[in-house]
């Protein structure tokens, strides 16, 4: 599209929009420094609820087992999704194709509420103590389509001679893809992780179907209080979730930035 | 054997292990909600009736399957809480769907135009609230929106209203949730579309006598079409089924389908009519599923 | 070797062609005796689409062979072919008396340049050259000295550690064509490696190239769409036509003696005029057309069966001249010669070429070297003249 003169319009429409996306978040992480109890009254600058989500044990094991749901489900979900996105990306025309396909993409935009109910359905029917690990499994499932988009985008757009030239040079397949093909979609698939990440920790229906009683996440946990009216300690365990994603964002930028300068010299030969 | 063959036979295997999750924990589940969907609500645990047993073999099939009913069917379409709830779902989803591409086209329009260096940082600043938890950022609208809240205490001091406004559990404060939530899904892919776009195509239209209104609305406008129903879709499914943001930010007198499901099952622990609310949905959103799912193999395959 | 045409001189071309090969009247160098690389009746269907045709070719070892043909006439999957990235739907393909047409092109001795480049992005100059001797496990200290070598070979040095995206597109070229011969493959293929070169480098590394080849004793099988580079740098060229080889010879033999109307149409500017025999004397035809009135042609062997036919004369041989040359009646050079108006004047700098209209409304193209720097010789468009040219000079083509 032209780069063409920045109209006045177009200049205002982008502004709005961002300001839009952001002041919300700013305000609330604003509020969580406050010190007054009553959320919308300025009491001065504190760290009041910090400590006291650090006091709070029911709110911590939320956190822990939110954490270690998205840690273990990206992991899955990254290994899962990539191999997907290899099988659809090179795999060529097979029988089911268009049904795996189908069941990659479709997640994507699933409302929540039918996922969730029929995976806790399954879990049922199985007679699966729900907790931990079926809450793990839900995530993985859902989160292993966008490592997969995320992926398969990628390895498509990838020029394919390259693999042909490493064969060429003497690779068997499997090796022509992890020493040439893997290199280039290694971003990719920490991108794939982060989001499978960040879906996780931020999900509360399915959450709430495949979970058993005693083992709240996080989100679940903020859910039922948010419902109950604004705390001041939410806003600050809200402020550390934010934190968090931020952080992982910026360590990946710069692993991508790093990778791709400093390259592949430490690839395994 | 060509190069292509040559890769297509250990790809295929690579994709063994995620086929056979997904049939597991996608597309197996789907047959429980229809099964439960057409059993009896029971008071027991689980609260459905008939529970087959594979181990007890044909007849016990047979036995089951004689049970299966389509009460739960007929429920819904002769309450008129379901049907009020679907016919809210789609007002909504639509609604919600105009306002986004109403909001979402000039950003991505004016995204597109940006030049070339400022373009990755507009998209960052799009994505990236995308990435922080769509539940945190409902919630921060809650502090804004309350009583007392932020938006109430500006119109106050500015004298443009004399008492609070109500803003939360009202219909706005529904669509505005809605919209912030789902406004990168907007914008990403006409940004795509935008973007891809081939300069020259513009200077060709202006070349031949297009005023940049004309061209704008004959050339740039159905160019971008694909990207308008990438970006419609991605945002209208999800929105039907939509739970969190109508339970935390809309009133209670009306509810969307996805809060009478989530009613049904936690609430009324009726594992039958909340499954039959699901059944219905998901046969309301296949053809825009099937839609959406066109739209993304083209993207991602090629038109393979 | 069963059947070897590498003694005369010939390659077995399919046998419908078999006849028209033999035609041409110069002799060819001989490389060697041995065809190292034979293709035997190769056929490629993609779909219902035939690709290659059964085409047969044999290529002797360092021999710097080209390919040239019309896009989509398949010249890249006949490379590919040889390479391994496609299989034959039938035919052979012996590499030194072996069969390899089902061997993996990571077991081939033969290495391919691509068209791209293909370089590994991530990888530097040296680790992209060092590619493919670390996968034929030769030693570190090995590969080390050959990288060092074909670095020194391709005038890298200095660029070791920098990434392909550094690097400018005779540079990255040089990296491929290094990478590729790192391994010293018995063949190496080159598709259109040169396509994305500037006229003045493509040149220069066209020469580098020729040197490289010669040095290294190495077969080069090259793709080119330019007969000019086809002309300058290969031994041989084999041109190609919807999956078929309709002509191997070389440059000169190509040029002065096309086997069909269709190949002397493809390579260079010719005039045809078509005819049919009127008479037959000693070796020489006279030949009625409709367009020049009746030619005096050559016949070479071996003799000409059909009687409908066309004369094929190339522009550089068509003279111009403001009165008709005389010619003593039973000269060896017998000459033909069409009267007519100058309608077009092209200076192209080295030579002008003309366009002369006959009184049939014909057009006859000549071109003549500017060998003078100031146009005393010149001739204007409107400008009657008589076009001339020997017996010797024409060609009689078969439809
Ligand atoms: N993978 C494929 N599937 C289907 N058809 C193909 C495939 N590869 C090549 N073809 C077809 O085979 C024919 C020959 O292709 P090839 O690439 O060999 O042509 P080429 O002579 O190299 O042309 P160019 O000079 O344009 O590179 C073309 O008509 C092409 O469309
Ligand atoms: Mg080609």
């Amino acid at each position: 599209m032209a780069v063409g003169r920045i109209t006045r319009f177009n200049m205002t429409s982008l502004a709005l929009g961002l300001a839009f996306l952001y002041l919300p978040i700013v305000i609330l992480i604003i509020y969580s420094f406050n010190a007054s109890r009553l959320v919308n009254v300025w009491g001065g600058w504190s760290l009041r609820w910090y400590h006291e989500f650090f006091g709070d044990r029911a709110m911590l094991d939320a956190a822990w087992m939110s954490l270690s749901v998205g840690a273990v489900s990206a992991t899955l979900a990254t290994l899962l999704g990539t191999l997907a996105a290899i099988g659809l990306a090179r795999g060529e025309r097979f029988r089911g194709r268009a049904l795996f396909s189908g069941m990659l993409y479709s997640p994507l935009v699933m409302p929540e509420v039918i996922s969730g109910l029929s995976l806790l359905l399954l879990f049922v029917a199985l007679n699966a103590e729900r907790g931990f690990w079926t809450v793990t499994i839900a995530h993985t499932t859902l989160t292993m389509c966008f490592v997969t988009v995320v992926v398969q985008s990628r390895l498509t757009s990838l020029d394919r001679s390259l693999e042909e030239a490493a064969m060429d040079l003497g690779c068997d397949p499997l090796r022509a893809f992890l020493l040439v093909t893997l290199p280039q979609i290694v971003t990719a698939i920490v991108a794939g992780w982060m989001l499978a990440f960040i879906l996780s920790l931020d999900d509360v229906v399915i959450a709430s179907f495949t979970t058993g009683p005693g083992s709240a996440t996080l989100p679940i946990r903020i859910y039922s209080e948010v419902r109950l009216g604004v705390k001041p300690e939410i806003n600050a365990i809200c402020t550390l979730v934010i934190g968090l994603i931020a952080v992982i964002i910026v360590i990946a930028s710069f692993a991508s930035k790093l990778s791709s300068t400093r390259g592949e010299s430490a690839a395994p030969f | 054997m060509s190069a292509r063959r040559i890769f297509a036979r250990p790809a295929r295997l690579a994709a063994v292990a995620p086929y056979l999750w997904m049939v597991l924990f996608f597309l197996v589940p789907f047959g429980f909600v229809l099964k439960i969907s057409l059993s009896q609500t029971a008071i027991a645990q689980p609260p459905y009736t008939p529970v087959f047993d594979v181990t007890e073999g044909r007849q016990a099939l047979t036995a089951a399957l004689a049970q299966l009913s389509f009460d739960n069917f007929k429920l819904l379409v002769s309450d008129d809480l379901y049907i009020l709830s679907y016919l809210r779902s789609l007002t909504v989803a639509v609604t919600s769907t105009l306002i986004l591409l109403l909001i979402g086209y000039p950003i991505a329009y004016g995204m597109a135009r940006l030049p070339q260096r400022w373009q990755g940082i507009a998209m960052m600043l799009v994505i990236v609230p995308f990435w922080t938890s769509f539940l945190i950022r409902i919630y921060a609208w809650i502090n804004i929106l309350q009583h007392d809240g932020l938006l109430n205490q500006i119109l106050l001091t500015l004298h443009i209203v004399s008492a609070p406004v109500v803003w939360l559990s009202t219909d706005s404060a529904m669509y505005l949730g809605i919209v912030y939530s789902y406004l990168p899904f907007m914008i990403l892919p006409l940004y795509a579309t935008l973007s891809r776009m081939d300069a020259s195509v513009l200077e060709a239209a202006s070349d031949l006598g297009a005023s940049p209104r004309q061209a704008f609305w004959l050339v740039t406008f159905p160019l971008s079409l694909p990207g308008v129903a990438a970006g419609a879709l991605l945002c209208f499914i999800p929105i039907v089924g939509e739970f969190v943001i109508p339970d935390l930010l809309a009133g209670s007198n009306s509810l969307m389908i996805g809060q009478t499901l989530w009613l049904e099952f936690f609430t009324n622990k009726d594992w039958p009519v909340a499954s039959a609310a699901a059944v219905a949905l998901l046969l309301l959103l296949v053809p825009p599923l099937v839609l959406y799912d066109r739209l993304q193999r083209r993207q991602l395959e090629g038109g393979r | 070797m069963i059947g070897s045409a590498g003694e005369s001189g010939l390659t077995s071309v399919t046998a419908g062609e078999a006849s028209a090969e033999a035609a041409k009247p110069l002799p060819e160098p001989i490389v060697s005796d041995m065809p190292l690389l034979r293709i035997e009746g190769v056929a490629k269907s993609f779909g219902n689409f035939r690709a290659v045709d059964r085409l047969s070719l044999d290529i002797r070892a360092g021999e710097f062979f080209a390919l040239l043909g019309p896009s989509g006439c398949g010249k890249t999957t006949l490379l590919r072919l040889l390479a391994g990235f496609e299989a034959p739907d039938e035919g052979r393909i012996l590499l030194g008396g072996n069969d390899i047409a089902q061997v993996l092109p990571h077991e081939r001795p033969v290495n391919m340049m691509f068209q791209n480049y293909a370089l590994f992005p991530h990888l530097s100059v040296r680790d992209n050259i060092a590619f493919g001797l670390k996968r034929a496990g030769m030693a570190r200290a090995d590969i080390k000295t050959r990288v060092a070598e074909m670095v020194a070979l391709v005038k890298l040095e200095g660029l070791e550690r920098r990434k392909p995206d550094q690097l400018s597109g005779g540079q990255r070229q040089r990296v491929a064509l290094a990478r590729s011969l790192a391994r010293r493959p018995q063949v190496l293929l080159l598709d259109e490696p040169l396509a994305a070169l500037d006229k003045k480098l493509r040149e220069s590394t066209q020469a580098e190239l020729m040197e490289l080849q010669r040095r290294l004793g190495m077969t080069f099988i090259i793709v080119t769409h330019d007969q000019e580079e086809a002309m300058t740098m290969a031994g041989r060229i084999g041109v190609m036509d919807a999956g078929r080889l309709v002509q191997v010879a070389t440059p000169r033999n190509l040029y002065e003696a096309p086997a069909t109307r269709w190949i002397a149409e493809f390579v260079g500017d010719i005039n045809l005029f078509n005819g049919q025999v009127v008479g037959r004397e000693h070796s020489r035809l006279a030949v009625a057309t409709s367009d020049a009135g009746t030619l005096a042609v050559s016949e070479l062997w071996p003799p000409v069966t059909k009687e409908i036919v066309s004369v094929a004369i190339r522009p550089e041989k068509v003279k111009l001249s403001r009165r008709a040359p005389a010619s003593d009646e039973g000269a060896s050079h017998m000459i033909n010669r069409l009267e007519g108006v100058v309608v077009d004047v092209n200076y192209l700098g080295g030579i002008t070429t003309y366009k002369v209209k006959l009184e049939s409304g014909a057009l006859v193209r000549s071109s003549m070297a500017n060998t003078a720097r100031l146009d005393v010789d010149a001739y204007l468009a409107g400008q009657r003249v008589v076009a001339w040219f020997t017996a010797d000079d024409c060609l009689v083509l078969e439809q």
